[in-house]
């Protein structure tokens, strides 16, 4: 406490002041602004030669892990039959080609073009069906409704992908990514397949009118402004506690010790300090 | 701190406190007083109005003026200035009350987070800025003084507290209650009861839940359908290897109070995966169906992990064993998640065998 004491002074003050005010405004700045978002899709296609770059490329760069057939090995699974839009998740995520072998696969810039991609995907779907890269038709948000795909968001997704996409833990080091940079196409793919430990939500099961309303959902929350100015990550009350407490008692503390501080002219003043 | 310190320490026990509270103005200078032995300074000691006389010790008011009045008149205005900004904040929040509309068209979600803020913002600087005013003022243009204040004694005066005693015991003796049990029995007999009486009334706070959390709405052909989208579901259409979803008794899926329930979710597996003790004549076609709420405190639990086979509830990371019965393989569950009997209609979709055979969700009381 002495320590505490002997450092209080009024200089401290002033910079708590002024740290207060630069709060404040950005505050009332992020109040008056406000974030927005936006995200587009593209459509694709697939003919023969394309299969054949396709085998190609997966020669080079999947077929040491996935085999030389995609049948797959002790270090990769078969992707026969994994289906184009298993392809086209991975691949446009930077998931694959995998850098290193951890729990989880993390999102990284896309190792290929949006062609090359095209080309692996129609090379894998040609091995034996599985889901096709939904079309700019399908993952548009166009007409959606946003209330349903809130419903089915909280019932199926949210209790991994936290209520405003924001992500979260698993088991053994697994987590559930957070959904803000995927695009509409992408989280279509992810609901039709079911990367890693994410469980499959197939088009008869959930519709693709459904899947449509998730992705609103997912795409709208991300466009929702941040009124108070800090999203603290939107994992909930947790962090908004602890944000409180911490920045509350902080606030508190300082507050304290103005009210309780010596003035400077009873220190140097014509009153003597005899204690 | 100052002389004002060591002229309190030296006063006696039985000093009577001032008839004065701190804060308010001193007694008119000059009605009843005195100089006191010790003066100086700006007017030094002075004698408050007291029983203690002109005997009892002499006590120092606090200064009437600040020590350096120029510093003071310009703390004055800041002061002031912080206490107008108070006073604006306060309109301010009057004004965003009324200006934004939190139930008018548009975003609503986003009005009503700004309204809120403005809200909060407003009060906030309203309440904030009194107190800074009222510290800058106590710290910066009142005399820097501090003054003791003696704890006054709790208890009554010995004579106070005799002469209460003896009214009692006079009272006591005079009433006869000693003398008569019988009106003193019948007296507690009449007055218990009474007490007791209201205790009654708290059945009235609601119906008793009965067997109510011992059943689920499921019932023997009561179909599975989606949540929220409300579709039934064959075999067929939930036909992908690591597909999850949540389902609900058809004709209760608006119904919050038992979907709280009876909210469940199927899982479909490779063939072969589920083992004992899942009950297999429970399952359809490597379709498996649980209770969500978890037996720990009734959570979602409803992170599925189709590689492991894991169900999770986010609360406290109960975790449960899918292939295994929902088995808890980590964490506080004390029971695996009950598991629906299902099978399929005449139509092909899928229905509940019956309801569950246990009780879903937490512990209680009377669950045995």
């Amino acid at each position: 406490m002495r320590w505490i004491t002997a450092r209080r002074r009024r200089p401290l003050f002033g910079y708590a002041a002024v740290l207060l005010a630069l709060v404040a405004v950005g505050m009332l700045y992020a109040a008056v602004t406000g974030l927005g978002g936006s995200s587009a899709s593209a459509g694709s296609g697939s003919s023969s030669p394309l299969i054949t770059q396709g085998k190609n490329l997966f020669a080079v760069s999947c077929a040491s892990c996935h085999g030389e057939y995609a049948q797959g090995t002790e270090r990769g699974p078969s992707l026969i039959g994994a289906g184009a839009a298993a392809v086209d998740f991975q691949l446009s995520t930077g998931r694959m080609p995998l850098k290193e072998t951890n729990a989880e696969a993390a999102r990284k810039p896309p190792v290929y073009t949006q062609q090359e991609i095209y080309a692996i995907a129609a090379y894998v779907a040609s091995l034996g069906g599985g889901p096709a890269i939904p079309s700019g038709q399908q993952d548009s948000t166009a007409g959606a409704d946003t209330g349903l795909g809130q419903s089915l968001f909280n019932a199926n997704c949210a209790q991994c992908h936290n209520y405003a996409g924001a992500g979260g833990a698993l088991t053994d080091g697994k987590y559930a990514p957070p959904l803000t940079q995927a695009t509409n196409r992408q989280i279509y793919e992810a609901m039709l397949t079911g990367p890693e430990a994410m469980p499959v939500f197939n088009n008869s099961t959930l519709t693709p009118a459904d899947k449509r309303d998730i992705i609103a959902y997912v795409t709208q929350t991300r466009a929702e402004a941040n009124p108070g100015g800090f999203s603290l990550g939107r994992i909930g009350p947790t962090t908004e506690g602890l944000v409180a407490w911490l920045g509350g008692i902080g606030a508190l503390v300082l507050a304290a010790m103005w009210i309780t501080a010596k003035r400077r002219e009873e220190r140097t003043g014509e009153i003597t300090d005899n204690r | 701190m100052s002389d004002n310190d060591s002229d309190l320490e030296n006063t006696p026990e039985e000093r009577q406190p001032p008839h004065r509270v701190i804060g308010t103005p001193p007694p008119a200078r000059g009605l009843l007083t005195e100089p006191g032995p010790s003066g100086e300074g700006d007017g030094g000691g002075i004698e408050p109005y007291g029983p203690g006389g002109p005997g009892a010790p002499e006590l120092r008011e606090l200064p009437a003026d600040p020590p350096n009045p120029v510093s003071a008149r310009n703390w004055e205005r800041v002061a002031a200035a912080v206490f107008l900004i108070s006073a604006l904040a306060s309109v301010g929040f009057v004004a965003a009350y009324v200006g934004l509309e939190v139930h008018d068209r548009g975003d609503v979600v986003d009005a009503a987070l700004r309204s809120n803020l403005a809200l909060g913002s407003a009060m906030s600087l309203a309440f904030l800025a009194v107190g800074v005013g009222m510290v800058i003022w106590v710290r910066s243009i009142m005399p820097p003084v501090e003054l003791t204040e003696e704890r006054h004694p709790l208890a009554s005066t010995p004579e106070d507290r005799a002469a209460f005693a003896e009214t009692f015991v006079e009272g006591a003796e005079a009433s006869q209650i000693t003398k008569r049990p019988l009106l003193r029995r019948t007296l507690i007999a009449a007055t218990v009861p009474v007490a007791l009486a209201p205790l009654v009334l708290l059945r009235d706070l609601g119906p008793l839940p009965g067997t109510t959390l011992r059943h689920t709405a499921w019932k023997k052909g009561t179909r599975l359908l989606v949540y929220a989208s409300n579709q039934p579901i064959t075999p067929a259409d939930f036909d992908s290897e690591g597909g999850m979803i949540t389902v609900v008794p058809e004709g209760y899926q608006d119904n919050d109070e038992e979907l709280a329930k009876s909210t469940s979710i199927i899982i479909k597996m490779a063939p072969g995966q589920l083992q004992a003790p899942t009950n297999l004549n429970w399952t359809v076609d490597n379709i498996v169906a649980y209770s969500k709420i978890c037996t720990h405190v009734g959570c979602p639990a409803a992170l599925y992990e189709q590689t492991t086979h894991r169900i999770l509830c986010p609360c406290h990371q109960s975790t449960f064993d899918a292939t295994k019965g929902a088995q808890v393989i980590f964490g506080p569950a004390p029971r695996p998640l009950p598991q629906l009997p299902i099978t399929t209609n005449a139509q092909g979709y899928l229905v509940a065998q019956s309801d569950f055979h246990e009780p879903v969700g937490p512990s209680f009381w009377e669950r045995g």
